[in-house]
């Protein structure tokens, strides 16, 4: 019956969704505000329609409901609760509805918030909004439904691929879509504007805080996604260039350039056409990635949809967004109205050329992941574009960008000086290439790219930290005064040089791994292994049994030099289930270094034993955890609170500020 | 969700049970190791997605990585190596895509966009002077020199 209730409530969806599609952009044309605010009702009731929808699913997971063919397919009574829960979205159906889901979240939240926005632009958002969700609705019902009823009922479901048991599933998804998805706002705000043919600074301060929440949000997604990988798969790899990785990475580049655009849109009521094709173009790359992922485009083998009829509905989704979306952009961006010009050299100069790279950038990955594709498909040639591309290609595109990122920092909007600015980074500048030169003479002989990308991190961070200190204690004196000029200083400042010293903080991270080491032998008990500054003695080997699993569990001693570290264990584990197996590392942080630890094959009377030494690789992940955080932190400032008018919220926006 | 596909894809291979490069398969030579590592770290597992078969663990990785050993005991150069596996396996195998005219259009695509982006700010900068107050006009002069750089009737739009 739940089941029932939830399917139901998913085609009800769609049909409201329909209503919040069409009314709203008739009520515009017709200046009937009565209409034009349906939107924001239909976008509250489709969403509480989605997640009624969402938690029936849930209910039959966490129930081991087995006449639903979804719950059959992907849980097993015996997995642990947590794992019940996670499956929901651990497979191609429900993880289509989590998509959903957070679509028709930011729909509502749009409703509800309280920004002051333009009632034709709210009215036009929900409208192309809605648009968005007829689609991917429709695209759940009709070709991947996930409360298909199985019968008659088996007794037992076939398990989550084990590989899925793990935290990472929890976090990763939800973190991932509601980044991407995320974008579908700004995308609707844009084409909103363009249909309304008016976009000023004010669309800009309108759009930014939703911006700035999915790229929090994705670049979160992101890293967790990389440690997840890390941790594992068992290699010690925690980026892979792969197209499922791609497909979220360009959002993301995408994203970070549409972050600085808006600003300057914002600030200089300028850069407006660029900003909204940005807009387009990142959730139509958020788009690309969904039909990437879930088509099976990339080969059968590695996708969930197996079944053609859904990468082509996909595709008309993904051609019907993005060529309306541009053949719309081509039609009225030219009707703008001109915005402010400005001196070349200055903040948002510097902002262009940032988003230049970021762009190429951008571009890069997005001609590496397809052209394989687009080749074979033309002219049946097979070829492979992997790390060693992006290697030489990503890589120099981002370099001088990140060189010069502390400089645009540093400039004053309107008329910046660029000797000044110099200037103020020339401290930050000297002490990291001394850094870096004091590094290449320590290591002698060893990797010399390495040295200078941990100058490069380090740059960014000092100058992050230099350029705030500037603006807390430049011209205060006394403690009094700095305190003053600290909490003074807008929260986007702290939140900007956050960002970028995270940046910082994970190209040390990356780069440090240059000195990464591996070591592999087969060990019996009381036999040591050594990689870099760890060495392991493997204890004992002994079996164990998990709630769906059986584990064969390896302790071993850990060294760090002659001192002695916490134990470590890890395991292989035999889902019982699927008769699958996996590979715990065990992993011993200490400091920023991690020693990792990976078993392989029983082999003479031994074990393998795969030892890494990672230095400073939680830098990767912390940088990047800093970086959201001053996503964050920017997201909270004040003229994004203050924009909320001072007339009659909505009863239900009272609720909860949406912001 | 990225992160299930890859895993998914495999798990598929990893029930043979073979892990990246296993005790076995190392050469007692270290320096003759470093280059096979150095080498398959640039070949691709034919069946994975995008993994080495120096990462991977399927067994025909571990294949190739046992043939690439081989062929450098046997006395083969890196280049030698390398070109006995794309003689069997093709151009696919590598990760790096060979420059030729097939991925030209991939390898000039980034330099171009970047040459591209910049030309076009370039030229916008050129034809839009520093701001004064108000809306600018040019002057005769300013307008000729502006129509020999872009050429006449180029006015754009968009900001």
């Amino acid at each position: 019956m739940i089941v029932e209730i939830g399917h139901y409530a998913l085609a009800l969806a769609l049909g409201v969704s329909v209503i919040q599609a069409l009314v709203p952009f008739w009520g515009v044309v017709r200046q009937d505000r009565a209409l034009a605010s349906v939107g924001s009702s239909a976008a509250l009731i489709s969403f509480g329609l989605v997640a009624l929808s969402f938690l029936a699913l849930v209910v039959s997971y966490v129930r081991s409901d087995f006449s639903v063919a979804n719950v059959v397919a992907n849980s097993h009574s015996t997995q642990p609760l947590i794992y019940k829960f996670t499956s929901v979205w651990g497979n191609h159906e429900g993880s289509m509805l989590l998509w959903v889901l957070i679509l028709t979240l930011f729909g509502a939240l749009v409703a509800l918030s309280r920004n002051s926005l333009p009632p034709r632009l709210r009215a036009g958002a929900l409208a192309v909004q809605g648009l968005v969700a007829v689609a991917f609705l429709a695209f759940v019902l009709f070709t991947s439904n996930p409360f298909q009823r199985f019968s008659p009922a088996p007794a037992e479901g076939q398990d989550l691929n084990p590989i899925l048991q793990d935290l990472g599933l929890a976090i990763h998804p939800p973190l991932l879509y509601i980044g991407y998805v995320g974008f579908s706002i700004t995308y609707a705000f844009a084409v909103a504007a363009l249909i309304d043919g008016r976009i000023d600074a004010m669309w800009a301060r309108a759009v930014r805080p939703w911006t700035l929440l999915a790229w929090t949000f994705l670049t979160l997604g992101i890293a967790m996604g990389s440690y997840w990988a890390y941790y594992e798969l068992g290699w010690g790899g925690w980026w892979f260039w792969d197209p499922v990785e791609n497909a979220s990475f360009m959002p993301w580049i995408a994203g970070t350039a549409l972050i600085h655009s808006t600003v300057v849109m914002e600030k200089r009521d300028s850069l407006k056409v660029w900003t909204i094709l940005l807009a387009i173009l990142t959730f139509s790359l958020s788009l690309l990635g969904t039909f990437i992922v879930r088509s099976g485009v990339l080969t059968s083998v590695h996708s969930f949809a197996s079944d053609p009829a859904r990468g082509v509905f996909i595709l008309l989704i993904l051609i019907f967004f993005v060529g309306g979306s541009l053949a719309l952009f081509a039609w009225r961006a030219p009707l703008l109205r001109q915005g402010g010009l400005f001196a070349p050299i200055s903040r948002e100069s510097a902002l262009v050329v940032n988003n230049v790279f970021l762009a190429t950038a951008c571009a890069t990955v997005f001609v590496g992941t397809l052209y394989p594709l687009v080749l074979e498909l033309l002219t049946g040639a097979k070829i492979s574009v992997g790390a060693p591309f992006y290697n030489a290609t990503f890589v120099p595109v981002m370099v001088p960008l990140l060189l010069i990122l502390p400089l645009g920092q540093s400039l004053a909007w309107k008329r910046g000086d660029l000797l000044g600015a110099a200037q103020r980074n020339a401290a930050a500048f000297g002490l990291a290439l001394l850094a870096a030169l004091a590094l290449i003479a320590f290591t002698h002989g060893g990797p010399v790219l390495a040295p200078l990308g941990i100058g490069l991190g380090l740059f960014l961070v000092l100058s992050a930290i230099f350029d705030l200190g500037e603006r807390i204690a430049g011209r205060a004196s006394g403690w009094r005064a700095v305190l003053s000029r600290a909490k003074g200083l807008p929260r986007s400042a702290w939140g900007t040089a956050l960002a970028h010293a995270g940046i910082g903080l994970s190209i040390i991270g990356i780069a440090a791994q240059a000195w990464s080491t591996e070591a592999i032998a087969v060990l019996k008990p009381g036999e040591r292994l050594t990689s870099g500054r760890y060495t392991v003695v493997l204890e004992s080997v002994t079996p164990r049994t998990g709630p769906n699993f059986r584990a064969e569990v390896a302790r071993f001693q850990l060294f760090y030099g002659d001192r002695e570290l916490e134990p470590v264990e890890g395991s292989k584990r035999i889902y019982t289930a699927r008769g699958m197996p996996t590979t715990e590392a065990g992993i011993r942080t200490h400091g920023l270094s991690q020693a990792y630890v990976s078993l392989g094959e029983a082999q003479d009377g031994g074990v393998a034993v795969r030892l890494y030494d990672k230095p400073l690789i939680l830098l990767i992940w912390i940088g990047s955890v800093v970086m959201a955080f001053g996503g964050g932190l920017s997201l909270t400032d004040r003229r994004f609170r203050l924009a909320a008018p001072r007339r009659a919220a909505p009863i239900a926006a009272q609720a909860q500020p949406a912001e | 969700m990225r992160r299930l596909l890859l895993a998914c894809g495999l798990m598929l291979l990893a029930i043979a049970g073979a892990r990246a490069v296993q005790p076995d398969e190392v050469l007692p030579n270290p320096a003759l190791e470093q280059r096979a590592r150095a080498i398959s770290g640039g070949l691709r597992c034919l069946v994975c997605q995008n993994q080495s078969i120096d990462d991977s663990d399927a067994p025909l990785a571990r294949d190739l990585r046992i043939l690439v050993r081989e062929r450098l005991v046997a006395g083969d150069s890196d280049s030698a190596v390398i070109d006995f596996v794309v003689a069997r396996y093709g151009d696919f195998v590598l990760l790096r895509p060979p420059i030729k005219a097939q991925t030209a259009l991939l390898w000039a695509a980034p330099f171009a966009i970047l040459l591209f982006a910049f030309v076009f700010l370039w030229r916008r900068l050129r034809s839009r002077p520093a701001p004064a107050a108000g809306p600018v006009s040019l002057s005769a002069e300013e307008q000729a020199r502006l129509d020999a750089l872009v050429g006449p009737d180029e006015k754009k739009p968009s900001g």
